[in-house]
């Protein structure tokens, strides 16, 4: 019998976690465990990981766009099972992985997959441009500063050829998060889109009561910018309630986290960031935290060409002159940051100079630049 | 619930990369309650806002985490998406599946649910998006008695952790990824589900440097494979790769003519430490002066592993930037062994040891990062009862603000000012 609303404690089970991940092993994965020797990319978007044993595993790597119906999950299981023993794997970036064990089962199911192509697109590897990690947007979340999943498609749609081909210096991982959470967590990306708001928060009097506890909505400011008030609500009563120095504000939302009668989403006052230059990687260089260098481009649905221009242009500059295997920051860091902005096009305006905690490390304390074409 | 017209978002439709707008319509056919997600984000498209409500706070009996509750603010003109509220799944330790499984999985949210997801979330879960309050408890019921499946973590709680695909499919794991995620997620299941800490905590387990699953830039504890020894080096085939019989980092780069191999330009030059030479037909690599980098391993896949003493470094504390920043996480541990035997017990001590000051010490909403920079790092070692070594820092301190403490000076803080007085006219 299944769930008895009348009794819903009985036959509970909790805490019993996720199920083992061997049980999920195709065979020749299952075999080789550990004992991978190399692997190679034969094309874009397929691998082949040769075991000690001699054994090889072929993958199939294709987009998805994160936000799948089970439809198409189930069209996935279809193609798993016709081709991969009834096994497949999704990666970080959201791409899903079709593995099999010969040359021959392989170029059968690439061949299935290329009928697929318009849901299962395969590429993603090598000195390409890999899935984008991304958050919810306005299809799901409740802070949004811009949609995630239509910048995503409309910004893939731009570098699809990338992803199709290995011709750049080096990767370039492209990430989307829709406001200054982070839940996709773009600080340290080569390209990261994201959504930032431009107003302050609103107080709504009426609501924040039942709604915020005051000193979790006062402390929630880095900047000490909420301060209590007592205020006369629409009602005409006076109530305990807060108030925001706009001058301090600098629009993370931290406020509307804690408390939901301060919403500051606007249509005008809300856009998209572009930061560049980050890497996760440890290899050759340290990880890099992605720098500022678009503070805003207004948002413009559905397509949001002025956000897939500007993006098309930085990734077309750099693989032109960047050198093998350097990655977009280490490419910003050897010609300097005024060449990249010179080289890009992108004006370069005072919010990219830091003011926030710690700004001092980023500006410069040398006689050592570059004349471009800011010096006037 | 009826078909709502969506101009804008059928532009994105069009283009080669798969379209999730003919994909919510694709499973409107079967869930009419998807017409109203189409129907609703058509008006955010063109109000250029969102409209969904803050928070609501839902969940299964017992547990605190794992649903995130979701309101749409214009309940009446959609209501297929007036409870809209998010299940997360914990996902299988690097995300194999078999379609067996999936099939269920999708069966079960067939039923209970709107039949969109997320494959799968930032932090790892699978997301199944849209279902209803009065749902939560009969999916939950079927989700651990049928599927033998469990929710993952939400709030101020253990993050459902997540890791790289290690020794499944990559030469390079210098550790076992999937099993250490897998005991410790089981091992703290009760912190998965329970919110019992000041905020969030991920756990995040990357095989080697590369860092697949980014976890040196988002994750509170950060377990990061690496090796004590040498670099192993099969020297014919390093001559392969000279003569242009291998493919040169793994044929990332085959899409153009960047001409033939040159290791003195591709390798040696771009070592970090310039560690590397070749010595006629042999390389040779300084390991007492290599810093583990990988570049020279990624190039040469076929020639260079990985050394055999085999284990992981542990970081602490990164975050994205909300509040006062991003973090990468910081060098805490250098070398640990990763051991299966005793149950990964001393990476459970140093974690537990991070929680009982985290937990007794960390503000309302501040990650273990931020609790660091607030107390120093010198006093997070301390408290960790950590040995400081100079592998912690980049560079020594530039300021003399040293903290000295009283026990640390001769003769201690207590004077008397009338003796000093007697030798020190005011």
């Amino acid at each position: 019998m299944g769930y008895d609303p009348a009794n819903p404690m009985q036959d509970r089970i909790t805490d019993i976690g996720p199920p083992h991940y061997e049980q999920f092993f195709p065979p020749v994965i299952k075999a080789n465990y550990g004992k991978w020797s190399y692997h190679e990319i034969l094309a874009p978007g397929v691998l082949v990981h040769v075991a000690e044993s001699g054994d090889e595993c072929y993958t199939v790597r294709c987009a998805s766009a994160r936000l799948i119906s089970i439809e198409l999950i189930r069209e996935m299981c279809d193609v798993a099972d016709k081709h991969c023993d009834g096994f497949l794997r999704f990666t970080t970036r959201n791409n899903v992985e079709f593995m099999t064990d010969s040359k021959d089962r392989c170029d059968a199911l690439i061949a299935e997959l290329k009928e697929r192509s318009a849901r299962l697109p395969i590429g993603g590897t090598g000195a390409s441009i890999s899935n984008m990690v991304h958050t919810q947007g306005w299809v799901h979340c409740h802070t949004p500063a811009t949609d995630a999943s239509g910048v995503v498609k409309a910004v893939m749609d731009e570098l699809f050829e990338y992803f199709t081909s290995m011709k750049l210096p080096a990767q370039i991982r492209v990430a989307l998060a829709c406001c200054l959470n982070m839940c996709g967590a773009v600080h340290a990306s080569d390209i990261a889109v994201l959504g930032v708001h431009r107003k302050p928060p609103m107080v709504d009097h009426d609501a924040i009561t039942g709604l915020c506890e005051l000193p979790l909505a006062i402390s929630a400011c880095p900047l000490g910018a909420v301060k209590p008030k007592k205020v006369t609500n629409s009602k005409g009563e006076e109530i305990k309630s807060v108030q925001v120095n706009a001058e301090r504000c600098m629009f993370c939302g931290n406020c509307y986290t804690m408390c939901p009668a301060m919403p500051l989403a606007d249509p005008d006052g809300d856009g998209i960031a572009i930061l560049v230059g980050g890497k996760v990687s440890n290899a050759k260089s340290a990880p890099k935290f992605s720098k500022l260098v678009i503070p805003f481009i207004p948002n413009n649905p559905p397509r949001w060409p002025e956000v897939t221009s500007v993006i098309k242009h930085i990734v077309e500059v750099y693989a032109k002159d960047a050198y093998k295997y350097e990655r977009l920051g280490e490419w910003a860091e050897r010609i300097g940051w005024e060449k990249f902005f010179e080289k890009c096009d992108i004006p370069f305006t005072i919010k990219s100079i830091d003011d926030y905690r710690l700004a001092y490390d980023t500006w410069r304390c040398t006689t050592q630049f570059k004349f471009t074409n800011h010096i006037k | 619930m009826s078909k709502h017209d969506t101009p804008l978002l059928d532009e994105l439709e069009k283009g080669p990369w798969p379209s999730f707008v003919s994909d919510i319509k694709r499973q409107a056919e079967k869930k009419p309650e998807c017409w109203d997600i189409l129907g609703q984000l058509e008006l955010s498209y063109e109000e250029k806002i969102t409209h969904w409500k803050h928070g609501g706070i839902v969940g299964v009996f017992g547990y605190g985490g794992g649903i995130v509750g979701r309101y749409s603010d214009m309940p009446d003109r959609f209501p297929g998406v007036a409870h809209f509220h998010t299940v997360r799944v914990n996902q299988p330790s690097s995300k194999f599946y078999s379609t067996a499984k999936l099939r269920a999985i999708c069966d079960l949210w067939e039923k209970y649910g709107s039949g969109m997801t997320n494959m799968h979330g930032s932090t790892g879960d699978m997301i199944l998006l849209g279902t209803t309050t009065e749902h939560l408890e009969p999916l939950f019921y079927d989700l651990t008695h049928e599927l033998k499946q469990d929710l993952g973590g939400s709030g101020s709680n253990l993050r459902t952790p997540a890791c790289c695909l290690g020794k499944a499919r990559c030469e390079w794991s210098c550790f076992d990824t999937q099993a250490i995620c897998h005991h410790l997620t089981m091992h703290y299941q009760d912190e998965v589900h329970r919110p019992a800490f000041p905020y969030k905590f991920k756990f995040k387990f990357s095989g080697c440097p590369n860092d697949c699953v980014a976890s040196i830039a988002r994750s509170d504890l950060s377990v990061i494979g690496t090796w004590k020894d040498d670099i192993q080096i099969d020297q014919a085939a390093v001559q392969a790769y000279i003569k242009g019989e291998y493919k040169v980092n793994g044929g990332a780069h085959d899409g153009r003519d960047w001409g033939p191999f040159d290791i003195d330009k591709e390798v040696l030059a771009l070592c970090p430490t310039n560690c590397m030479r070749m010595n006629g037909d042999e390389l040779q690599i300084q390991t007492s002066e290599c810093t583990r980098c990988m570049h020279c391993i990624n190039v040469m896949p076929r020639a260079l592993k990985p050394g055999k003493e085999q284990g992981a470094t542990l970081l602490v504390g990164a975050k994205a930037p909300i509040l006062d920043g991003a973090q990468f996480a910081t060098m805490i541990v250098p070398f640990i062994k990763i051991d299966p035997e005793n149950e990964f017990q001393e990476v459970i001590d140093f974690i537990e040891n991070i929680w009982d000051w985290w937990m007794e010490n960390g503000k309302n909403r501040e990650r273990t990062g931020e609790a660091i920079q607030r107390i120093g790092l010198p006093s997070f070692l301390q408290i960790m009862n950590i040995e400081p070594i100079p592998q912690h820092i980049k560079e020594p301190r530039s300021n003399p603000y040293v903290f000295w403490k009283e026990e640390e000076v001769e003769g201690g803080w207590d004077r008397d000012i009338r003796e000093f007085r007697k030798r020190h006219a005011q």
